[in-house]
């Protein structure tokens, strides 16, 4: 049964996660971008004050927007804890 | 309601690591601190820190912590868990710490029994002082004093210092994990809760061995240093519990 509550076409399907890089925190590692199930991180082109490209919420995949599902796998590899989860 | 599903754990302070990009040290001092907190024991955990990479954990950990001569965690955390023994104790050691200079140390803290935990990193090399050939060295593995690769006629074999520490008498709970994935790291936090429960419990000495990636010694990109561990490292250290009598 699709949801009709007239809000919002069915097709915009958002998922209820959300990121916040650390870009201080950052080192470029970009541990978190190779496990997202979601491709939602990208490599900034700006450089953080260490040097460093730091990875970029970008919350897209395809053409697919809001794409992260909260689901903590880039936050549970990240080395350097520059990422927080939020979820709901 | 938007809820925070995952920040810095408590027991961490908000000191961004010197690590280099990718290292495995980071994402141990977090699970630890992790466990930590979750088995409510941070104003009663002591750490000590190593020679090595980790021997500034003390700015990182925010647990009260010490620190040891190169290779001596196991003797000093030894001497704190017997003065107070109420507190939950760990030394935190890298592979050449732990299975060169503190071989003797460690042996015999196992075999009393010490009711501490070691929380031993193993990146197969000296990382701090540049990528020197450790015992945990692979064969055939290049170091700034292995050019070419370490051959087991010149150089020895690599030792497995867990099997040797898990021979002892006084050895509860030995297991050897990575935090080279996902899925490691997850079974890696398992391990470290584990440990400390059986120190919790007065069970005797427990210890973590975790290969850990040094994208910088290895002179790999952070992603292949994180495959060598699973393709080429558990080939000489395979990952697995290597004693366990905790029950
Ligand atoms: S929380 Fe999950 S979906 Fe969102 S960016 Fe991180 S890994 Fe990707
Ligand atoms: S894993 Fe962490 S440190 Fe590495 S690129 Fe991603 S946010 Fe930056
Ligand atoms: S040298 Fe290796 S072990 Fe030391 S901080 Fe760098 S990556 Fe980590």
């Amino acid at each position: 049964m699709g949801e009709s509550n007239g809000k919002r076409p069915m097709t915009a399907k958002t998922n209820k996660g959300r990121i916040v890089i650390d870009s201080s925190l950052c080192k470029g590692c970009y541990l978190c971008i190779s496990v997202c199930p979601n491709e939602c991180i990208a490599v900034s082109d700006e450089t953080n004050e260490k040097g460093y490209h730091p990875a970029r919420f970008k919350n897209t995949k395809g053409d697919t927007d809001h794409a992260c599902t909260g689901c903590a796998l880039c936050a549970i590899m990240c080395p350097d804890i520059a990422i927080e989860v939020y979820r709901g | 309601m938007e809820e925070l599903v995952f920040t810095r754990p408590r027991y961490l302070k908000k000191t961004p690591f010197h690590y280099c990009p990718g290292c495995g040290h980071s994402i141990i001092h977090r699970l630890v601190a992790e466990v930590i907190e979750e088995l409510g024991i941070g104003d009663k955990t002591i750490g000590v820190p190593p020679a090595g990479c980790a021997v500034l954990a003390y700015d990182y950990f925010d647990v009260d912590m010490g620190e040891a001569p190169h290779g001596r965690g196991p003797a000093v955390a030894t001497g704190i868990k017997r003065i107070l023994p109420d507190r939950i104790v760990f030394s935190y050691q890298g592979d050449g710490d732990i299975a060169a200079i503190g071989t003797a140390e460690t042996i015999h803290a196992a075999n009393r029994g010490e009711n501490i935990t070691v929380i031993f990193v193993n990146n197969s090399c000296y990382g701090m002082t540049g990528g020197q050939m450790a015992p945990t060295t692979l064969l055939g593995q290049n170091s700034t004093t292995t050019p070419g690769g370490r051959d087991a006629r010149r150089d020895g074999a690599p030792i497995d210092l867990s099997e040797i520490l898990a021979l002892t008498q006084g050895s509860v709970y030995i297991e050897r994990t990575a935090v080279s994935s996902l899925k490691n790291i997850i079974k890696t936090k398992k391990a470290i809760t584990k440990a400390f429960k059986a120190q919790m419990a007065g069970k005797g000495f427990s210890l973590v061995e975790i290969l850990s990636p040094c994208p910088t010694n290895w002179k790999m990109s952070t992603i292949d240093a994180c495959r060598r561990i699973d393709e080429t490292v558990v080939q000489t250290f395979p990952l697995k519990v290597i004693k366990d009598e905790t029950e």
